[in-house]
């Protein structure tokens, strides 16, 4: 099997074919996509390009030519027709981010991180706090929006809460990782697995005495930042008009808007891990990942190592969280729970502990797989339980399959089995780095 | 050489294109074999230009098909697709499809939101039914807001899902403003309670109702002993014990039927004598399998509700005895009200593609539903300028029942007709 | 003496019922001392008793649900404990484990009650069969667990298993849900009523105002859970299996020389916490009365919390931690809500187990009870 794709590898790289595959799956996916804008399947091979490009051997300014193009063109015009392909992006982006800000604790630091969304959390709630009425609201009863509440900040603040919740979710890494950090790895995954759950009940109560969080209510509306002046956007709204069939809306480009400011941050976060990664600092994470006491003999500062991965994959979350916050004008502590943690978690041992492309490709997957493939499916069921087909040869009504089995709902059952086949068969992951391959496998023999 | 790698390549296409089918739900008249959808799926995708004269009308539903509210979830898919079936007829005739797109929630404003974005990016749906959490609504509505899409509620009593004035949110119950001071009022005038001990679940929903009464009852001069928030689902000793020694005349509790009943019960048992009140949220025949003999001892409970039994409603009598023909089991709570959610959605449909002598969009839907006078189950329905309806019922429910089977015998104790409060 | 402290009577039976006394007696006071000079600092003036007055009032309730509580994560926690003593393990899916057992339990008597059987047996006979029910099931299941998801991944960095574990807690949650919802519709498991296990035995105590009551099901749980905890005193430290459980957990290779199988030792030490967990988990749902596929999470993470509080790999450790976290719980969601009149409330117990967690692991990382322990890389 494995030399099969080898061969198959070697063989795709051969000549033209990398340029043909690529060209070609980005044409056939654009038009599918383009023709029936609700198929998940033509969505699918539009994503199998980016792989593709990656992955090919190409010349590299073509590739960057590539990458551009779907990105800043195919993409946002497809996404206009079909924002739902946006909103699906855009999770992939935010996941991804996430991904690679767990992947520098875990896959480089080697601590294993349990409540790693409470950082997200702290990036969401300080742009919600502060973009939104809440700071108006702070002595009235939750839920109660009383006339006169005022936005406190302009929405032009975005842009510098933008690093402040960078820096806020460093430092509450920081502050988590100073007390802990002497711990062993499975007393920290514990600790850190409270410290999510802390921030959340925190969220989720601080509505009183003083109503900061509007507790269970959430804070809404949120500002966003304002879209770029009418004489850019609007020779871009005549352009896109006859491409995408309608006359796009503001709505419609705030979601092309964050998608490419998501973009923008992922970017910056694959520049920043990959230029940790070959650091001095980056090389002192692995000493520490393979061998705590080694470390300290050669003299690498252990406490404030960990702590730079702390706050390093901290800051990641803390950024998204802000984007996240502006872009669903409305945050709530449930968004929050240990799942997601997990969530990400299992995005990054799918792709493979340590390896960049490989969380990127966990994140992308798994958002697919729960936002998409699940629901679709879901929905599929559901049509075939409302018509009078039956499954043939064993005779059963589709109709008195019973509603409880929608897969949607067994987002954990997912999760939960991806982890421990994980593990057991090939705990470097799918898209494994190159340094974890060589030591699991050094590992197993 | 290359044969391998095209080889490869088509399987991928070919996967592609039997995926795309997967995605694309099978219409109602799907055939028997299960590799059927694959070949007819494509035919189904319509192009998305201006919509062809009769082809599909979706309506979607969204609420929580899983997770520990699902039964009231269903409840309301099912009365949506009850309403569909039957009331479906006028649009059919018109030679249209319609169908329901059934959406999970999962009570979750993450999904719900997620969800949102899949359906108004279905050109097909021109109409929705749901939620079930006013938590999930309040979000999941700025993405119908910001696409025209009409929505109508069937169960969200939060005030803010209607006084934020937007045209595509409208709601067939009553609100939480209206019902908790009538929850309030029962305790002040007929138990004569002179103290009481808020709880809730904390939720948006359960706080926003518990907010709600804790002021009416302070105008009154009842005495609040407590006002405490809980998540807790199985061991409530550590609040009922401190409510058992003040010994409150009444406990308030706002949520959800599936904790409030493990909460009744160790209430109950640690010597709590008083009543229990609580809201729509205990509007389930769970609550009597769960909470049992506490119901109807000591104090008894009794909850207010915006959505009364099929009893209440003289018209419901062929909807209760349809439904449970079709999905073998009495309607729960909302289920009516869904179905008078759906039935609006048909009629506006309807007189929105008269109107427009074709498909109509959704903007013109949305207005439709504004103007639309329909004769429900529950009541005359006719939307004010923001969507509540301008007189709504609320019902006060005494339980009798200590078991699912007995949840008919409930009386009701007092039932209003009071105006939306509006803006 | 000598004679006296080694006769198998005092040294299996009295004397770990009397350590238990001692540490029931010994916190309860230390908290309620420290409740009642709280009360009297944080009253709002010299001559106004009413805060103190209802600090007594509910105090012996409060120390009776917190000692009840804690003996249901000192149960948990043993399973956690014993498992980290011989692998150096987290098992994550303990907490699963407990729900498992909780669930099988409370079908078995829905079963009971659905033949009709249930309420002409003898109430005590129905809880025994199931616990044991319970505990045959959670502890195969342990094993298997075992057999699955660790055991390929011994030897293997530490984060392996542990990763491994929580993907096995989580698939547990909604297999269990799955097989729920598809046999029976719904998820919820409710406990029928029958007996008189929600009566009290109501004991009036001269000079207080207040009579205590003690929930009959209450006595049960307690009662059961300290003849376990006996039981396990005895087979660890008084069998041959228990020695050589103490053995693997002390030197896995040097053990597997004397001759002992150590596949067959963890296996046990896997049995053993599943079982304990299973029966945790039965009388968990008779106090709770219903339960779902996700009720296992809380009490285990506390349980957790527990056993690193008393020493992580000390049974006795599992004990004391158990009260100490039930009691500082009870004490902390009581009372919370009446010294800061409202501002802060009974949700914020959950933060409270973290707090005591992550205070233990700085102060000392050891935990009460525990011995250093080198640190393996």
């Amino acid at each position: 099997m494995k030399t099969f794709f080898n061969d198959l590898y070697k063989k795709a790289n051969k000549g033209p074919w990398p340029l043909i595959i690529t060209v070609g799956l980005m044409v056939i996916g654009s038009i599918t996509v383009y023709q029936s804008p609700r198929s998940l399947g033509a969505f699918l091979t539009l994503m199998l390009c980016p792989m593709m490009i990656y992955f090919l051997k190409i010349n590299t300014k073509v590739k960057i030519f590539m990458g551009l193009l779907l990105a800043i063109v195919i993409i946002p015009v497809l996404g206009i027709r079909n924002i739902f392909y946006l909103e699906v992006i855009f999770q992939m982006a935010v996941f991804a981010a996430l991904a690679l800000g767990l992947n520098i604790v875990i896959g480089m630091a080697g601590l294993l991180d349990l409540g790693y969304v409470a950082f997200y959390a702290v990036g969401a709630y300080s742009w919600a706090i502060f973009g939104s009425k809440q700071l108006s609201l702070l002595h009235s009863i939750p839920g109660a929006a009383p006339a006169g509440a005022e936005f406190s900040l302009s929405p032009s603040y975005f842009w510098l809460f933008l690093f402040l919740g960078v820096g806020l979710a460093a430092l509450a890494g920081i502050l988590l990782g100073l007390p802990v950090l002497r711990l062993r790895g499975d007393y920290l995954a514990i600790v850190t697995l409270g410290f999510g759950e802390v921030i959340r009940v925190l969220a989720l109560n601080l509505d009183k005495p003083i109503n900061l969080t509007n507790g269970p209510q959430g804070i809404t509306p949120i500002q966003r930042p304002p879209l770029p002046p009418g004489f850019i956007l609007e020779p871009i709204r005549s352009l896109l008009t006859p491409i995408v069939g309608h006359v796009p809306t503001d709505a419609e480009f705030y979601n092309v808007f964050f998608y490419l400011l998501a973009l923008v941050v992922i970017l910056i976060a694959i520049a920043v891990a990959t230029r940790l990664e070959d650091s001095r600092i980056g090389r002192a994470w692995a000493a520490i990942r393979e061998d705590e006491t080694a470390a300290i003999a050669m003299g690498i500062p252990l406490v404030r190592m960990k702590l730079a991965a702390f706050a390093a994959g901290a800051s990641f979350a803390g950024c998204m969280g802000v984007l996240y916050a502006a872009n669903r004008t409305f945050v709530s502590p449930e968004t929050f729970s240990f799942l997601q943690s997990i969530g990400v978690l299992t995005m990054v041992i799918l792709g493979g502990l340590g390896s960049i492309p490989g969380v990127i490709f966990g994140a992308g997957a798994v958002v697919i797989l729960n936002i998409q493939v699940l629901q679709n499916f879901s929905l599929y069921l559901s049509a075939l339980r409302q018509s009078d087909a039956v499954i043939p040869i064993i005779n059963f009504a589709w109709k008195d399959l019973s509603n409880q089995l929608d897969p949607a709902k067994y987002q954990k059952l997912v999760f939960g089995i991806i982890l421990v086949v994980m593990m057991i068969f090939r705990p470097e992951g799918l898209i494994p780095a190159e340094r974890r391959k060589r030591e699991l496998v050094e590992d197993k023999e | 050489m290359n044969k391998r790698l095209l080889a490869l390549l088509s399987v991928l296409v070919l996967a592609s294109m039997l995926l795309a089918a997967c995605g694309q739900p099978v219409a109602t008249e799907a055939p028997v074999a299960t590799d059927a959808p694959a070949t007819e799926a494509p035919a189904t995708e319509a192009p998305t230009e201006a919509p062809v004269a009769m082809g599909t009308i979706k309506i979607a539903t969204q609420s929580p098909l899983s997770g520990g509210q699902s039964l009231l979830g269903v409840a309301i898919k099912q009365g949506a697709e009850l309403a569909l079936e039957q009331l479906g007829g006028d649009l059919t005739a018109m030679g249209y499809d319609v169908q329901l797109a059934p959406y999970d929630d999962q009570a979750t404003p993450d999904v719900g939101v997620a969800n949102a974005k899949n359906i108004v990016a279905d050109t097909e749906i021109l109409c929705g039914v749901g939620h079930l959490n006013s938590g999930v609504m309040i979000p999941s509505s700025e993405e119908y807001h910001t696409a025209g899409l009409a929505f109508i509620s069937p169960a969200n009593t939060n005030p803010v899902v209607t006084t934020r004035g937007y045209l595509e949110v409208n709601r067939v119950v009553g609100r939480d403003d209206v019902q908790a001071p009538a929850a309030e009022e029962y305790a002040f005038s007929t138990l004569g309670a002179k103290s009481v001990y808020v709880i809730h679940d904390k939720t948006a929903y359960g706080q926003g109702v518990a907010e709600f009464f804790r002021t009416a009852a302070e105008e009154d001069g009842i005495e609040i002993l407590a006002f405490e928030g809980t998540e807790e689902t199985a061991n409530f000793d550590a609040i009922v014990t401190p409510l058992v020694a003040s010994n409150p005349d009444v406990v308030f509790f706002a949520g959800i039927y599936n904790q409030a009943g493990v909460f009744f019960k160790q209430a109950r048992e640690a010597g709590f004598e008083g009543t229990f009140l609580g809201t729509d949220g205990m509007d389930s025949s769970d609550l009597a399998d769960l909470a049992g003999d506490a119901l109807t001892s000591g104090g008894g409970m009794a909850y207010t509700t915006v959505a009364g039994p099929a009893s209440a409603y003289p018209a419901a009598a062929t909807f209760a005895a349809d439904y449970e023909a079709k999905f073998g089991a009495a309607p729960e709570a909302y289920a009516a009200q869904a179905y008078d959610s759906m039935g609006v959605c048909l009629a506006s449909i309807k007189a929105a593609a008269e109107a427009a002598g074709g498909t109509p969009t959704r903007a013109q839907v949305a207005e439709a539903i504004r103007a639309v006078t329909y004769e429900g189950l529950t009541s005359t329905i006719a939307f004010d300028e923001i969507g509540d309806l301008p007189v709504a019922k609320y019902f006060i429910i005494k339980v009798n029942a200590t078991s699912k089977d007995t949840w008919a015998s409930n009386e009701i104790i007092a039932s209003f007709d009071l105006p939306s409060p509006g803006k | 003496m000598k004679q006296f402290t080694s006769n198998p009577f005092y040294k299996f039976i009295l004397f770990p019922i009397g350590q238990m006394l001692v540490f029931i007696l010994g916190a309860s006071l230390a908290l309620s001392l420290f409740i009642i000079l709280l009360a009297f600092l944080f009253r709002s003036n010299v001559t106004d008793f009413d805060l103190v007055e209802r600090t007594l009032l509910i105090l012996p309730q409060v120390l009776i649900n917190g000692i009840t509580i804690g003996f249901v994560y000192a149960t948990i926690a043993l399973g956690y404990t014993m498992v980290y003593g011989v692998l150096e393990f987290i098992n994550f899916s303990h907490s699963e484990i407990f729900m498992v057992g909780g669930i099988v339990g409370v079908e078995l008597m829905a079963y009971f009650d659905h033949t009709g059987a249930l309420q002409t047996m003898n109430q005590y006979v129905v809880i025994g069969l199931a616990i044991l029910l319970g505990m045959v099931i959670s502890g195969s299941l342990a094993v298997t667990i075992e057999r699955i998801a660790y055991k390929p991944l011994r030897g293997a960095p530490r984060l392996v298993p542990l990763i491994s574990a929580i993907g096995m807690s989580f698939f547990l949650q909604d297999a269990v849900r799955l097989i729920l919802s598809l046999t029976t519709g719904e998820f919820n498991v409710i406990l029928p009523n029958f007996g008189t296990f929600d009566e009290f035995l109501i004991l009036a105590v001269p000079g207080i105002e207040n009579p205590l009551r003690f929930q009959i099901k209450s006595i049960l749980l307690v009662g059961v859970t300290v003849i376990m905890l006996v039981g396990l005193n005895y087979l660890v430290n008084g069998t041959k299996v228990g020695k050589a459980i103490r053995a693997v957990a002390q030197d896995r290779p040097s053990a597997s020389l004397m001759g002992i199988n150590v596949n067959l030792i963890i296996s046990i030490t896997f049995l053993i916490g599943g079982a304990l967990g299973g029966a945790a988990g039965v009388l968990f749902a008779i106090k709770a009365t219903r339960l779902d596929p996700f009720v296992g999470f809380f009490p285990g993470l506390k349980a957790f919390t527990a056993a690193v509080l008393g020493g992580i790999g000390n049974l006795t450790g599992a004990l004391l931690g158990g009260l100490i976290l039930g009691l500082l719980e009870s004490f902390g969601a009581s009372y919370l809500s009446i010294f800061t009149n409202g501002a802060f409330g009974a949700e914020y117990k959950d933060i409270l187990a973290f707090a005591i967690l992550i205070i233990v692991l700085i102060i000392r990382p050891s935990g009460l009870l525990g011995q250093t322990v080198a640190q393996k890389a």
